[in-house]
């Protein structure tokens, strides 16, 4: 028995060893030609284009499986939506774009996995990652390898430590500040509850910069309660411990899954607080099935409205609707800038895809500061040194079941 | 002090969702002395099914709980057919991998067919809310159905194991199942009830736990299936009435923890209780000193 | 040469063989490398590989040759990697020498799960079955929700410690933060090599095999298989099986502090240092075979490597993954799939004496 599950493993052995063999770097495009036929679109119409068949080769990183998949998929459509109306529109300097997407399960180490796949196909630009702590990581890698990298919604300040690594999102600081500042000047309430998740980065993240600007700030933070990744089913004990330090104002710095209990459970407890979220408050009225007169009234800071008028969004926001059934959020719609973003840097820079990763990130960093771009979420957006956008958050308000701009 | 009958309350209705998920554990240890690690997303399914009935072709909750009770059952089974029941004879541990195989299984066919976006449930209960002590202490109904439900099965299982002939066919597996096996009784059909009535309790526990605590996601089962595990464990795994209490205790803690310690190490707090109830108990608060042959 | 071998008993030959297996793997890639012909994403493999390995050799001290289900191996792997990480950053400065810094980081994370080893061990192991597998799993849970609140902060006046956020560490100017909380630790240094883990591999096979075939292994084993006859032939049970799960518990430190210089960022998460960690590598121990040391090296390998190729299945990926793995148990371990093993032993067998 032992001896046929041994010959079992070292057959998958040498599969694996062939397949180490294989994809060498030059035989990389032969290899995954397997893949290219699912993920990217239109690589047909690249071959006919003319310039001897050169495309961009663009990758994205994130999770498609695990606890943090909706993001991953979100930021996957939101990419492959800009490249196949790249690629319609003529592509990137006549030059059309491939495009690979890899899971991370959102976790480090597979994304470094993803990393290196996406590296031995070919991937010249990263979109990516999705989220924070993998990002991290994975910056290391692209900082090594010198490659351009804009991830659309790593919003850990280290996320962009390099030279090479911009982003298109708010980082954790920027919003927990303006938030603070938001409600402050508004004069939305005097005493605060805050409700954090202290296993995410994002939440904490947001939390730390919120509570040290309330310092400044007209109000004062009553109840500070947590939870964790492993036991967020009940929120009873956060909403009631919030009521009953009598703050008018729930601040709630995580997604809009978490979201939609907390408000189911204020709901249960009949506390009607002022809700004030953050920009991963975006998509709770795109939960199916969801009752979104809970919602009435949560207000959040968020780069991107899905019923704005804008004829860019509305473009966008169609396109989304229609290839996949549901209504983007901000992370499908910064991973779609993100994507202009980098044509806008290749196209500054006059960059074509025969230069190398590292060639064409220095053109593509040095015509960064030239960029300013016109997106879905947000309007002549730079960028500084330190890769981050500069960005004036939207103040965002559910007003009888939509999202409005306030 | 209204405070704290609050948070009991919520206690008691975390605890009673773990506790009949921890009733289906406790069942399938105690006959197939297995650790079925896929309960939780059998739950999951549970769950799911419900939700595309109710709400996705709007039929009447009661028929969608039952359409989704058959189709758990019947997931169980086929599950125990195909996964366990030719590894009947082989170790524990190659059990309890396939268990796990199985679970990352159905995590992976809802996410092909539902997707990664949340989905939010909508409560099948409709009974209203009491309130009590002037408004300050509400009672959610599906508290009240949750705790009744809970102790309805509890009761139920009991009757069930002691008087009916199956129940004791299925206590005499537990006990020693070759013996069982001499004197006539059918095994493999035991053990195979004993997984359809563990998948038929997932069921209703998705539903209750969805109808409490409303959304829904891939892996919404796997994390209240390892609390219940736990729960299971802390009652004495293979007991029902400790599968029971171990549900409701770990409830109550996990929510008084939270409200008295520290919401940030709720977890850590849970497992504590748990590492020093088995340090003075080994074998859980109600489980059985296994006596030891010489 | 030949009789040379055949003088040596067979447990010394088969212990050979896995050294020399794991020689030979380095010779191979090492050549590869130079060759240049490596994919990066095997290249990037190569230091997590050695850490999977490290860690099912050692949980198989545990499951397979001390016979305790444990399902909390990542929690000292989180010790481990935790303990050496704060090491590094600390000395980053204070010690240049990558080389001297990365050997301390490793005795200090070894040395750390070994402690927390015997902490959790004496009070644990006297639970049996499934009561110790859910106290290890429980004690795994608390090790990584505790990492998540801590925030660890350094300045002149020494170190600083608390549970809620940076700004309450009070650090003055110039002051460092080490552990933030949930985003754990940046920028520890890169100092995980292959070169370093496939040593590592054979410095922790060494220790298991040589413990195996001991007089103490002996006695791991004997309590193993009947605890109360041990016991009446003077064994001390609690000793052994004490040693046998605290070096466990080092060794898995030990991959800890692999993974911790392996990438720039440290978080403690569900997915890393979980109990689904703990269950990944305890499929790794299952599949190469309970007990079975060379099993579980050739298994942590595949298992690791599997996820990774069927990359281009996308979204069937995990799906084919669990198939895969059940489909792995039922044929290796059910009474039909061993009958069709053996029709097909006897069918090569058959060939083999026609040939001859």
């Amino acid at each position: 028995m032992k001896k046929a599950l041994s010959l079992l493993l070292v057959g998958a052995m040498t599969l694996s060893l062939a397949a180490c063999g294989n994809s060498s770097k030059d035989s990389a495009a032969t290899d995954s030609s397997t893949t290219e036929e699912s993920t990217t679109t239109e690589a047909a119409d690249t071959e006919s284009e003319g310039n001897g068949g050169a495309a961009f080769k663009i990758g994205g990183i994130g999770p498609i499986t695990g606890g943090t998949a909706i993001y991953g998929t979100a930021v996957q459509n939101g990419i492959q939506i800009a490249v196949d109306e790249i690629n319609a529109a003529g592509g990137i300097n006549g030059y059309q774009i491939e495009y690979n997407f890899q899971d991370d399960e959102g976790d480090s180490e597979k994304a470094i996995n993803a990393y290196n796949t996406l590296k031995d196909w070919g991937m010249q630009v990263l979109v990516g990652t999705v989220t924070s702590a993998p990002c991290i990581a994975v910056s290391e890698e692209t900082h090594k390898d010198n490659m351009f990298q804009i991830t659309p919604s790593g919003t850990a300040v280290e996320c962009v430590q390099y030279d090479n690594a911009y982003r298109m999102c708010f980082s954790d600081p920027t919003q927990g500040t303006e938030s603070a500042k938001y409600i402050g000047e508004n004069g939305l309430a005097t005493k605060v509850a805050v409700i954090y998740d202290s296993s995410d980065v994002y939440s904490t993240g947001i939390y730390e910069a919120f509570a040290a600007e309330a310092a400044n700030q007209p109000f004062e933070i009553v109840s500070v309660e947590a939870f964790t990744a492993d036991s967020k089913t009940d929120f009873s004990v956060q909403v009631q411990k919030s009521k009953e330090a009598g703050a008018d104002l729930l601040f709630m710095p995580f997604y809009y899954t978490e979201a939609s209990l907390v408000l189911a459970e204020c709901n249960k407890q009949g506390y009607e607080p002022v809700f004030f979220g953050c920009d991963g408050m975006d998509g709770i009225l795109g939960v199916e099935n969801f009752d979104v007169s809970l919602a009435e009234g949560l207000t959040f800071l968020a780069p991107f409205v899905a019923k704005s008028d804008d004829e860019m969004v509305q473009n966008f926001v169609s396109k989304y609707e229609a290839d996949y059934g549901e209504t983007p959020n901000q992370f499908a719609a910064d991973a779609y800038d993100s994507v202009y973003v980098v044509k806008a840097a290749i196209e500054a820079a006059g960059a074509t895809p025969d230069m190398s990763v590292s060639d064409l990130c220095d053109a593509m960093v040095g015509a960064m500061p030239s960029v300013t771009y016109d997106g879905v979420t947000g309007k002549s957006i730079t960028w500084t040194a330190d890769g981050e956008p500069s960005k004036a958050p939207l103040v965002v308000q559910v007003v009888n079941g939509e999202y409005t701009e306030l | 002090m209204i405070g704290f009958i609050s948070y009991l309350v919520n206690g008691i209705s975390l605890g009673s969702v773990y506790a009949i998920i921890a009733l289906g554990y406790t069942m399938v240890y105690g006959i197939a002395k297995m650790l079925n690690f896929a309960h939780g997303d059998v739950i999951m399914i549970g769950a799911f099914v419900v939700f595309s009935t109710v709400s996705g072709a709007g039929l009447p909750p009661v028929v969608g709980v039952l359409i989704s009770v058959v189709a758990c059952t019947l997931l169980g089974m086929a599950i125990e057919r195909i996964a366990y029941k030719p590894l009947r004879k082989a170790s524990k541990l190659a059990v309890l991998i396939t268990a796990i195989g199985v679970s990352y299984f159905l995590q992976n066919v809802a996410l092909l067919i539902y997707g990664a976006n949340t989905k939010s449930f909508t409560s099948v209960v409709t009974i209203k809310p009491i309130s009590l002590a002037g408004g300050s202490l509400v009672i959610s109904g599906e508290t009240i159905v949750t705790v009744i439900a809970c102790i309805i099965i509890m009761i139920g299982l009991m009757t069930f194991m002691k008087y009916s002939k199956s129940g004791r066919a299925m206590l005499a597996v537990s006990e020693d199942s070759d013996a069982a096996q001499l004197m006539g009784v059918n095994v493999n059909s035991t053990i195979a009830m004993t997984f359809a009535i563990g998948s038929a309790l997932a069921a209703i526990a998705g539903v209750l736990l969805c109808s409490s605590y409303p959304s829904l996601t891939p892996y919404t089962g796997s994390m209240p299936g390892i609390k219940a595990f736990v729960a299971a464990v802390f009652g004495g795994i293979g007991s029902i009435p400790g599968a029971f209490i171990g549900g409701i205790l770990l409830g109550v803690i996990e929510i008084l923890g939270k409200a008295y310690v520290s919401s940030q190490l709720a977890d850590a707090i849970v497992f504590a209780v748990l590492i020093i109830v088995l340090l003075v108990k080994p074998t859980g608060l109600l489980g059985k000193q296994i006596q030891e042959k010489v | 040469m030949k009789t040379k071998t055949r003088n040596l008993s067979k447990t010394t030959r088969s212990n050979f063989i896995t050294y020399g297996m794991v020689v030979a793997a380095y010779i191979i890639v090492e050549i590869c490398l130079r060759a240049g012909v490596v994919s990066s994403l095997l290249e990037g493999l190569l230091v997590p590989l050695c850490m999977y390995v490290i860690l099912a050799v050692s949980l198989n001290l545990t499951v397979g040759i001390s016979g305790e289900l444990s399902l909390g191996h990542a929690g000292f792997m989180c010790v481990g990697a935790f303990s050496s990480a704060i090491f590094s950053k600390c000395m980053e400065t204070a010690i240049p020498v990558s080389g001297i810094r990365f050997f301390l980081a490793i005795l200090i994370g070894t040395v750390f799960a070994a402690v927390f080893g015997i902490l959790i061990g004496v009070p644990v192991l006297r639970l049996k079955g499934d009561y110790l597998a859910i106290v290890t799993l429980a004690f795994g849970e608390i090790i990584k929700n505790v990492v998540n609140v801590v925030y660890l902060g350094r300045d002149s006046q020494g170190f600083h410690i608390s549970t809620k956020d940076t700004l309450s560490l009070g650090l003055e100017e110039g002051g460092e933060v080490i552990i933030k909380g949930p985003q754990g630790i940046t920028g520890t240094p890169n100092d995980s090599t292959f070169l370093i883990g496939i040593i590592l591999i054979l410095v922790t096979l060494f220790i298991v095999i040589n413990l195996i075939n001991s007089r103490t292994g002996r006695a791991v084993m004997a309590i193993r298989d009947n605890r109360i006859a041990a016991e009446s032939v003077g064994i001390n049970v609690t000793k052994y099986k004490l040693l046998a799960f605290s070096v466990s518990a080092a060794l898995a430190g030990t991959a800890g502090v692999l993974y911790a210089h392996n990438l720039s960022t440290l978080q403690a998460q569900p997915k890393n240092f979980g109990y689904n960690m703990s269950i990944t590598i305890l499929v790794f121990v299952v599949l190469g075979g309970i007990g079975n040391i060379r099993g579980s090296v050739i298994a942590a390998v595949v298992l690791t490597l599997l996820p990774e190729l069927l990359r281009s299945l996308n979204d069937y990926r995990m799906l084919i993954y669990a198939v895969i793995l059940i489909a792995t148990m039922i044929f290796t371990s059910s009474p039909g799939g061993q009958h069709i093993q053996e029709r097909i032993k006897q069918f090569f067998e058959r060939r083999k004496t026609k040939e001859a």
